[in-house]
């Protein structure tokens, strides 16, 4: 048969299998940059930040995840599987950068496996159940609004692996703010029922806005997103409500223990295991 | 004149050419090519499902990202191959209703169910195997649009079985449940895996016309045979065994010789009555139903702009 040279090579011993796995196309963004934490930075609030950005990262994704085979279109499916791998990309390298700073060593899993729910400083409108279409959307507008203008800043941050992690991060978040940003516009102006249901997706994140604009001083660039983006939709902007507490005191929702029993079931019933 | 056109079609089929979209072809090519390219669009969707399940359950980072990507990739193969079935003259929309209303199949070994991340790694060893297997031959299938779809979906799919192989060696070189939970995987897949490739040729009713149009390449049994032969010296060396005893090397055949699949238990799988059918069809029904919605926006949206643009340039 002539396709036999086809499966030969499908099927050929796989000596180096740890060559596999890895090669998803993904370039390593950190090759050939030093990762010791240069002099004059805080290792220790480095660490914090780097916990409290791959928290968020971490905890968007499962959220996405969960919308793996009930997406609206198959487009959607793609689209929002890409966001959340961008951004389990960016977790995974941040939580390895927190455990050189933080002089620990701990690796990406400890932090994501073994850490409960009171130790996550994620903030709040990330751990929100999913809701419908429109919810999701309105929270990932605001999500990679906010996280794109605060990653535009590291870019220029004094830890170059930072630096570096952000300098990825920039471009993968301009396309999720994108995505979002189109989204809004067609459910804002399409028919009565997506009007009303993003209306009511603004109103449910309107709570969860002070946190964002505690943690980080970009409240301007991401008023000025929503600002054009809702009135392209033909949308009122949120009107802001305040909530007490904040996740990045590890203060959180109801809605994040049961996410993370999810993510962490497996790993914790074989602690011994290696995957 | 369609003696002619018929004249034309043969004549490209047997000097190996390819049928493109504007050709002529008979009815029954395309017809039989809509079912079987739908039927493996549908499988990559609810193919989706076992596997996606596992997607926030995975126990690393690694692996997380592993089967994220794995399960976009089958999102995307879906959709080239229902854009290949467009081309036929059958939109997306039609053949997603033919599905929802279980009008047509999809492959039966994705209405077993996933039970431990074994089955992930298991999944990719196996039933992507036997995926590769069936595709690479339909990478020369006659129809263009199908064989071009083909060539990258089985790249991607050799790709998803040695990740899938990788776990397993991982895992059996783990603790002694990770080794059990591999076992117990194996048993449990691998007759279902065996008829992926469908029911024996002596009761395979479209397999010789699709052979003669060379849509499909190869029979159902020559094809079962080559997954059986791959896969032997892979359980070997990842230490775990094939759950049929007569399993055994045949030194005159120079093939394996294999036990019987429960044939009984292929045709009840097929006909609905599988441990998943309800739940598989449950949910794809369900993501339709309440994307409808969103769809509707998009296509409002859609007629807004355009009148709005149309507005705009008479003014």
């Amino acid at each position: 048969m002539s396709d036999d040279h086809v499966y030969l090579t499908l099927a050929e011993g796989h000596e180096d299998d740890a060559r596999w796995a890895y090669g998803t196309g993904f370039e390593d963004p950190l090759h050939g940059v030093d990762t010791t934490v240069p002099q004059g930075i805080d290792a220790g609030e480095l660490a914090a930040l780097c916990v409290a950005l791959a928290d968020d990262a971490l905890v968007s994704a499962q959220r996405l995840a969960e919308w793996i085979t009930r997406a609206p279109e198959l487009e959607e499916e793609v689209a929002l599987a890409n966001i959340g791998l961008d951004l389990l990309g960016q977790a995974r390298l941040l939580y390895s950068r927190a455990g050189q700073a933080d002089g620990t060593g701990r690796d990406e899993d400890a932090y994501a496996y073994f850490r409960d729910a009171a130790d996550f400083r994620n903030v709040r409108l990330a751990e929100a159940p999913n809701g419908d279409f429109a919810f999701s959307i309105v929270r990932l507008l605001l999500l990679s609004s906010w996280r794109l203008a605060h990653f535009e800043r590291l870019a220029s941050h004094p830890d170059p692996v930072l630096a570096a992690i952000a300098t990825k991060g920039v471009k993968e978040l301009a396309y999720h703010r994108q995505y979002a940003a189109e989204w809004t516009v067609r459910l804002g102006d399409g028919t009565e029922e997506s009007h009303r249901r993003t209306r009511k997706a603004l109103e449910q994140v309107a709570p969860y806005l002070g946190e964002l604009f505690t943690a980080y001083d970009v409240r301007d660039e991401v008023v000025a997103v929503l600002r054009q983006v809702t009135q392209a939709a033909g949308l009122p902007m949120p009107v802001y409500r305040p909530l007490p507490g904040s996740g990045r005191d590890g203060q959180h929702t109801e809605h994040l223990a049961p996410l993370l029993a999810e993510l962490q079931g497996v790993a914790r019933a074989h602690p011994e295991a290696t995957w | 004149m369609t003696e002619q056109l018929q004249e034309h079609f043969d004549a490209t089929i047997s000097r190996d050419q390819r049928i493109e979209p504007r050709d002529w072809m008979p009815d029954g090519y395309r017809r039989t090519l809509i079912r079987q390219i739908a039927q493996h669009a549908h499988s990559e969707i609810i193919g989706m499902q076992p596997e996606g399940e596992w997607i926030t359950k995975a126990p690393s980072l690694r692996r997380k990202a592993i089967l994220f990507a794995k399960v976009q990739d089958e999102a995307g193969h879906g959709l080239y191959l229902y854009s290949a079935a467009e081309t036929l003259g059958t939109d997306r929309a039609e053949l997603t209703n033919r599905l929802i209303e279980g009008r047509q199949k999809y492959s039966s070994i994705f209405n077993y169910p996933t039970v431990s991340f074994a089955d992930v790694g298991v999944i990719g060893w196996f039933v992507d195997g036997a995926a590769i297997c069936n595709q690479v031959p339909l990478c020369r299938s006659s129809y263009g649009p199908y064989a071009r779809a083909m060539v990258r979906i089985c790249k991607e799919e050799s790709f998803h079985q040695r990740q899938g192989y990788e776990l397993l060696m991982t895992m059996m070189r783990g603790t002694e449940a990770q080794r059990e939970m591999v076992q117990d995987a194996v048993n449990r897949w691998w007759w279902p895996s065996l008829m992926m490739f469908g029911p024996p040729d002596d009761a395979s009713p479209n397999s010789a016309q699709s052979m003669a149009w060379k849509i499909k390449r190869h029979s159902n049994d020559e094809l079962r045979q080559r997954f059986v032969d791959m896969t032997v010296p892979q359980a070997e060396k990842l230490g775990v065994t094939l759950p049929d005893p007569e399993l055994r090397w045949n030194a005159e055949r120079g093939h394996h010789d294999f036990g019987t699949p429960d044939w009984d238990e292929l045709m009840r799988v097929i006909k609905g009555d599988g441990p998943c059918n309800d739940q598989r069809m449950q949910r794809r029904r369900s993501a339709h139903e309440e994307g409808a919605w969103v769809r509707e926006a998009a296509t409002a949206h859609a007629a807004k702009q355009a009148a709005r643009a149309e507005k705009g340039a008479a003014a």
